[in-house]
């Protein structure tokens, strides 16, 4: 044995054990997030205190000091929030002026967007390839269901609103940008010069210019300059436009993407001889795609958002019914319940778009399982 | 320098025929009047310092670089910008990199389906029963459904050698195979390499691995600067080295 301060024998290798107790589980957790230092006790018990404050107020305005119902503001006579409303409104809020006995259309379009949407969100879900055929034919399902026709009473989409109109264009936008983007983002890196400039133009120009003015051309230039024969409905103009904007995005998101992908994937995909359209296909897109998952969620959040903006072209989405409501002298100046409403449909649907993004990014994580 | 070997080569019918290759890169001239025959199933290896332009002559034999002077003709089939005899000799043509380039968002089967299925339009039952075949060959049967992020650098470059070989190419490039491996894997790949050598299929390989090249090599090619230094069987080219060039570049890289 060796008296050099380095050198220690080991006899043999040592076995695993468990962490210690004290960085694991619950108690582990707590203390080393909420009450690490001194610091951060104090930054704890503030926001603890914060929420102290916060909480019992909001839920005394929404729930306990409320009034639920009435026929105007003025049955409202407690202190806290005022959602008499709902019974009369609701169904303008949710369907704009559709027709009240033909809403069930509605609700089915939607209920039928559920199996529409499940096999392409979940692809491992048991028949999610035969479910897959009934997803593309859901577009044209859904129009029929929306605008009817043939055996259905036809409903003029400026009889639209509400969610229904949010939904419709923000569904519409989303479903169409994502191709459309890819597309554009494949044009921009082209080889072929006349590819390239085209999709360059059409990125810069809808990307350089407020969807507010876009809205504006779509709903009044337009019309001037086409035939009155070539009239497009307004709410499929606005479903143009809106993808349009949204596809510019979405390209410059893929871009993004498609750079990632390392060169020597093109390479191995060139050796085994695949061409273009394959190597894009199969090798580069699903890994553009993938690297771009927040970017596109992000894209898709923000074009759902921006179908309120279409309030300015006249159209009554769910803002628009909304501020409509307020000025009516029986439901005057509930501008705070409304918006609150309001606020909550979009963060419920935003929000699940986020979530399922991470749960989308956690299935395709392949780099160690 | 005229051996026995490179009289049969010169005989044969040439696997691959490159006569006055001549490349740039902007205004770089990184390879100069390359001439290079190779006879089928004969095992070439080309070594050489950094950068003398050993990786871009075999990435123009499948076009991953483009030449501008010069004929590169593989099996018969001209390389020129006909898009078809470009895919004809890829095909033919199988390449394994030193970054093994796996694709990660593919099972290490699927990597190996993946070219026979799209591109030579194999049913997916034999792709799959050739795929399995040669991952038994590269004995890593057993990874077949991991993707490529969870196997070692010495189990992804054996993958990428069955990915290539389940094209039934005619020849293989390596492109410095075992550069990126830690010490302890290049051995399996080199194995794997010997074995594929014994089935007589014609290869080129840039590598520094000399064990690798005297025991495999019909002829081994030193390049410099872009061009052929000397070319010669393994035993004349590490015993007997002609240029003060490769003399220094052996003593360089066998010196420790």
């Amino acid at each position: 044995m060796t008296t050099q301060p380095f050198f220690r024998q080991q006899s043999e290798l040592l076995a695993e054990r468990p962490p210690p107790a004290a960085t694991s589980g619950v108690i582990g957790w707590v203390r080393a997030n909420l009450f690490s230092g001194w610091l951060s006790t104090i930054l704890t018990l503030l926001g603890v205190y914060m929420l102290w404050l916060l909480i019992p107020g909001l839920l005394d305005w929404a729930f306990f000091d409320a009034d639920f119902h009435g026929d105007d503001r003025f049955a409202c006579t407690s202190s806290g929030a005022c959602w008499a409303w709902f019974d009369q409104r609701i169904n303008q809020f949710l369907y704009g002026f559709y027709p009240s006995e033909q809403t069930w259309r509605v609700n089915v379009a939607l209920a039928l967007l559920i199996p529409a949407l499940a096999p392409i969100l979940f692809d491992k879900m048991p028949g999610a390839k035969h479910l897959r055929w009934f997803s593309l034919t859901y577009p044209v399902v859904a129009t029929f269901l929306l605008i009817g026709g043939v055996g259905l009473e036809e409903v003029p989409t400026h009889k639209f609103g509400g969610f229904m109109l949010n939904v419709t264009v923000g569904l519409a936008g989303i479903v169409l940008s994502l191709p459309i983007g890819i597309v554009l983002a494949l044009g921009r890196r082209s080889r072929m010069p006349i590819v390239r400039v085209l999709s360059l133009a059409f990125i810069e120009i809808f990307r350089g210019v407020p969807l507010i003015t876009l809205l504006f051309v779509a709903a009044i230039l337009l019309p001037m300059f086409l035939p009155p024969s070539f009239s497009l409905d307004l709410v499929v103009r606005v479903i143009v436009v809106v993808t349009a904007f949204a596809s510019a995005y979405m390209a410059e998101v893929i871009r993004g993407g498609l750079q990632a992908v390392p060169r020597g994937q093109y390479e191995a995909a060139s050796a085994l001889g695949l061409g273009y359209w394959k190597t894009m296909g199969l090798i580069v897109l699903p890994q553009a795609l993938k690297i771009s998952i927040p970017g596109i969620v992000n894209t898709f959040i923000g074009l759902f958002k921006d179908t309120t903006l279409v309030i300015v072209i006249g159209l009554f989405d769910v803002l628009n019914i909304g501020r409509t409501m307020i000025a009516n002298p029986d439901w005057l100046g509930l501008a705070v319940e409304t918006q609150v409403f309001i606020s909550l449909f979009f963060f419920v649907v935003c929000f699940s778009m986020s979530r399922y993004s991470v749960v989308l990014e956690q299935r395709l994580d392949t780099s160690n399982s | 320098m005229s051996t026995d070997q490179n009289q049969v080569a010169a005989d044969a019918k040439p696997m691959i025929d490159i006569v006055g290759l001549n490349k740039w890169f902007g205004a770089f001239h990184v390879l100069r009047e390359i001439n290079l025959s190779v006879a089928p199933q004969e095992r070439i290896v080309i070594c050489g310092p950094s950068g003398s332009g050993k990786s871009t002559l075999i990435r123009c034999i499948n076009r991953l670089e483009e030449h501008q002077e010069g004929s590169i003709v593989v099996d018969g089939t001209a390389l020129t910008h006909d898009l078809k005899n470009i895919d004809a000799i890829r095909r033919e043509v199988g390449m394994v990199f030193q970054q093994f380039n796996l694709f990660p968002h593919l099972t290490v089967l699927e990597n190996c389906t993946l070219g026979p299925i799209w591109v030579r339009k194999t049913p997916k039952d034999e792709a799959e029963k050739i795929a399995m075949e040669l991952l038994e060959r590269v004995k890593i049967p057993e990874q077949a459904n991991k993707y490529p992020g969870q196997l070692s650098g010495g189990q992804q470059q054996r993958v990428a050698i069955a990915r290539s070989l389940c094209m039934k190419p005619n020849i293989m490039l390596f492109d410095e195979p075992t550069s990126a491996l830690d010490p302890e894997m290049i051995k399996e790949v080199l194995d794997v390499m010997v074995d594929l050598a014994q089935t007589g299929m014609t290869m080129i390989v840039v590598t520094h691995e000399m064990g690798f090249a005297s025991q495999v090599a019909d002829r081994v090619i030193f390049m410099d600067a872009g061009q052929i230094v000397e070319q010669n069987t393994p035993d004349e080219f590490f015993n007997n080295p002609q240029s003060d060039r490769t003399k220094l570049f052996l003593s360089q890289i066998l010196s420790h």
